[in-house]
């Protein structure tokens, strides 16, 4: 069942405001933040979906990454394809977390809000995707203190070998503070880079 | 593949400090809910099952544990503790630990926690659960929202199936706090009342604590009586709303589908269900819709959150290891607060507690983020 041999057939980072895929920067432009950046990407890659801009940092993060990755496979939503999404980052959803601590934090401005509470869960950005592209596929988000290669590798060949997935978004998607990170990269069964620990940490 | 086991077991909730007293509680038909008003907590009273910590048992046989440890520390360290000591497993290279929680210490957000910030990363929390216990590999925190719980099983098993690990250690809990309260209030999801899953009455959450460890193996020797093995698992995202359960229950449907069709089962194998039942209308229907189109609407059913409240992401696993017992005690336990079935569909809600020969049970769990995670469970047979 196991050492069968899979390929990473395409990925997508987007970091220091640059978004890029397979190595070739595909948009570049300085901002003075990610929310910015993020309404700027939207609109260049003419995203068209309305429920972006109610996403939290987090979601919109993965999301575009996705997005732009999904797109150039050719996935269609109307094929329902099994991709598996497995994620991961440091922060967890610390970023929507600190906001609705705030909300009511102080009993005289205490205001909870339910569209910002929902957020406050890392496994929602993987949620956004699947709506998006209509993915009824396994999914599971994970949290290291770093970037952890040879867990992300094991868990895909795991959902692979045995038939939970066809193929496996896989991925890290840091948001906290000033600072984000997506490195989003697809397993599957054709491609042109090998799947393996090492071409991993390399394309990271 | 060789098989996976769940063995060693252990709840902390505030039914009791191991999983047979829990257990013999829910037989009783004692629930761990209660009213509480702590203005810290939320502005009105709730209900909800909160563990004692100051009456836990002192594993670490230091004093001042609490000045060095969270709240949530503290309940991991004893239930993990005892799962350790009971296993008499070595901890090596080869032996894994995933924690299954989504929020951790959240609560150190607070100013006056005594806790540094950064405590609320959930790495931290791994960093101290191995810390403690001397575990060799890194830990490993799924945060998959209400199936993380569940979740953490079928990663275990696939990590070992990776041949990654011999043995992991799966700790799951989550908090009762401010910020979760809050957060579930702004829905209108809590309950002021012990919830009712699938009541006619039915009026929303609770939310409770626990903390829930379990040892998955491929060891076949040193089982826990109580022990299942891992028959099939699955998980489906709904594709179709981040907070909402999709009305045709289509992940959870899809996840027991496959979940069933990897044991090799059929609807009528599987002895009874334990089911996910948070008693918000939107979740106790939706899973109506789901087990019937399975036809699964006569296999009997409960739901334990009448017990224990929704422990998040701890409730899957608190859930399998009651059902573990269930099986080895050959006894259905009763759904608590049901009376009424308040569902539009027909379900086989238990009405009592009654001994009944069993073999494999089903245990489903559902989230925000359209998450749905469903595993068959076998005796192991001696």
């Amino acid at each position: 069942m196991m050492e069968k041999e899979y390929f990473i057939s395409s990925y997508c980072h987007i970091r220091n405001n640059t978004i890029s895929l397979n190595g070739t920067t595909l948009y570049q432009e300085q901002h003075p933040d990610f929310k910015s950046l993020a309404k700027s990407a939207y609109r260049y890659f003419k995203t068209d979906y309305s429920k972006f801009f109610k996403m939290d940092n987090l979601s919109k993060l993965g999301f575009l990454a996705a997005d732009i990755l999904l797109k150039n496979e050719g996935i269609l939503p109307e094929n329902e394809e099994n991709i598996a999404i497995v994620l991961s980052n440091r922060a967890s959803s610390l970023d929507t977390d600190r906001k609705h601590w705030e909300s009511i934090r102080n009993p005289d401005t205490y205001y909870p809000s339910p569209a910002i509470f929902v957020y406050t869960l890392p496994n929602i950005c993987i949620g956004e995707i699947s709506i998006r592209h209509k993915l009824y596929s396994e999914n599971s988000f994970f949290i290291f203190d770093e970037f952890n290669p040879s867990h992300l590798f094991s868990y895909a060949n795991g959902l692979l070998d045995m038939q939970k997935a066809e193929k496996v978004l896989c991925g890290w998607v840091d948001f906290d503070g000033p600072d984000y990170e997506a490195f989003l990269y697809l397993v599957n069964k054709k491609g042109a880079i090998e799947h393996s620990i090492e071409e991993i940490t390399r394309l990271f | 593949m060789s098989k996976v086991y769940v063995s060693h077991n252990t709840i902390v909730s505030s039914l009791g400090y191991d999983s047979l007293s829990v257990v013999q509680k829910i037989k009783d038909g004692r629930s761990g809910l209660q009213t509480i008003s702590d203005i810290k907590l939320l502005d009105q009273p709730i209900c909800a099952s909160i563990v004692d910590t100051r009456k836990l048992p002192n594993i670490a046989k230091e004093p001042n544990l609490e000045e060095k440890y969270t709240r949530l520390e503290q309940m991991l360290l004893v239930s993990l503790g005892n799962v350790i000591q009971a296993s008499q497993i070595e901890l090596t290279d080869r032996v894994g630990l995933i924690i299954s929680t989504t929020k951790g210490n959240i609560d150190v957000l607070d100013h006056d926690s005594p806790f540094p910030r950064e405590r609320a990363y959930l790495a931290e929390l791994g960093k101290v659960l191995k810390d403690f216990f001397g575990f060799k590999t890194s830990p490993i925190v799924l945060s998959n929202a209400c199936v993380s719980g569940l979740l953490a099983i079928a990663a275990a098993k696939k990590l070992i199936a990776q041949d990654c690990f011999d043995h992991v250690f799966i700790t799951g809990g989550d908090l009762v706090s401010k910020f979760t309260l809050s957060g579930f209030n702004a829905f209108q999801a809590l309950s002021a009342e012990p919830c009712r899953p699938y009541d006619k009455n039915r009026s929303g959450i609770n939310i409770g604590e626990v903390s829930a460890s379990a040892l998955i193996t491929k060891d076949n020797t040193n089982l826990a009586k109580e022990s299942v093995v891992i028959l099939g698992d699955a998980s489906c995202n709904d594709a179709n709303h981040i907070s909402g359960p999709s009305r045709t229950g289509e992940g959870l449907y899809r996840s027991v589908k496959l979940a069933l069709k990897e044991a090799k089962s059929k609807p009528e194998g599987v002895d009874f269900i334990s089911a996910h039942g948070t008693a918000t209308l939107f979740n106790d229907e939706m899973e109506a819709i789901a087990f019937n189109r399975l036809n699964l609407q006569n296999t009997p059913l409960n739901s334990l959150k009448g017990f224990f409240g929704h422990t998040l992401g701890a409730s899957g696993l608190l859930e399998t290891i009651v059902g573990m017992h269930s099986l080895h005690q050959n006894t259905l336990f009763a759904s608590q607060g049901f009376e009424e079935i308040g569902v539009s569909q027909p379900i086989n809600v238990i009405k009592k507690t009654e001994p009944k020969p069993m073999d494999t049970f089903l245990k489903t769990s559902s989230g925000f983020g359209g998450s749905n995670t469903a595993i068959v469970f076998k005796k192991v047979s001696e």
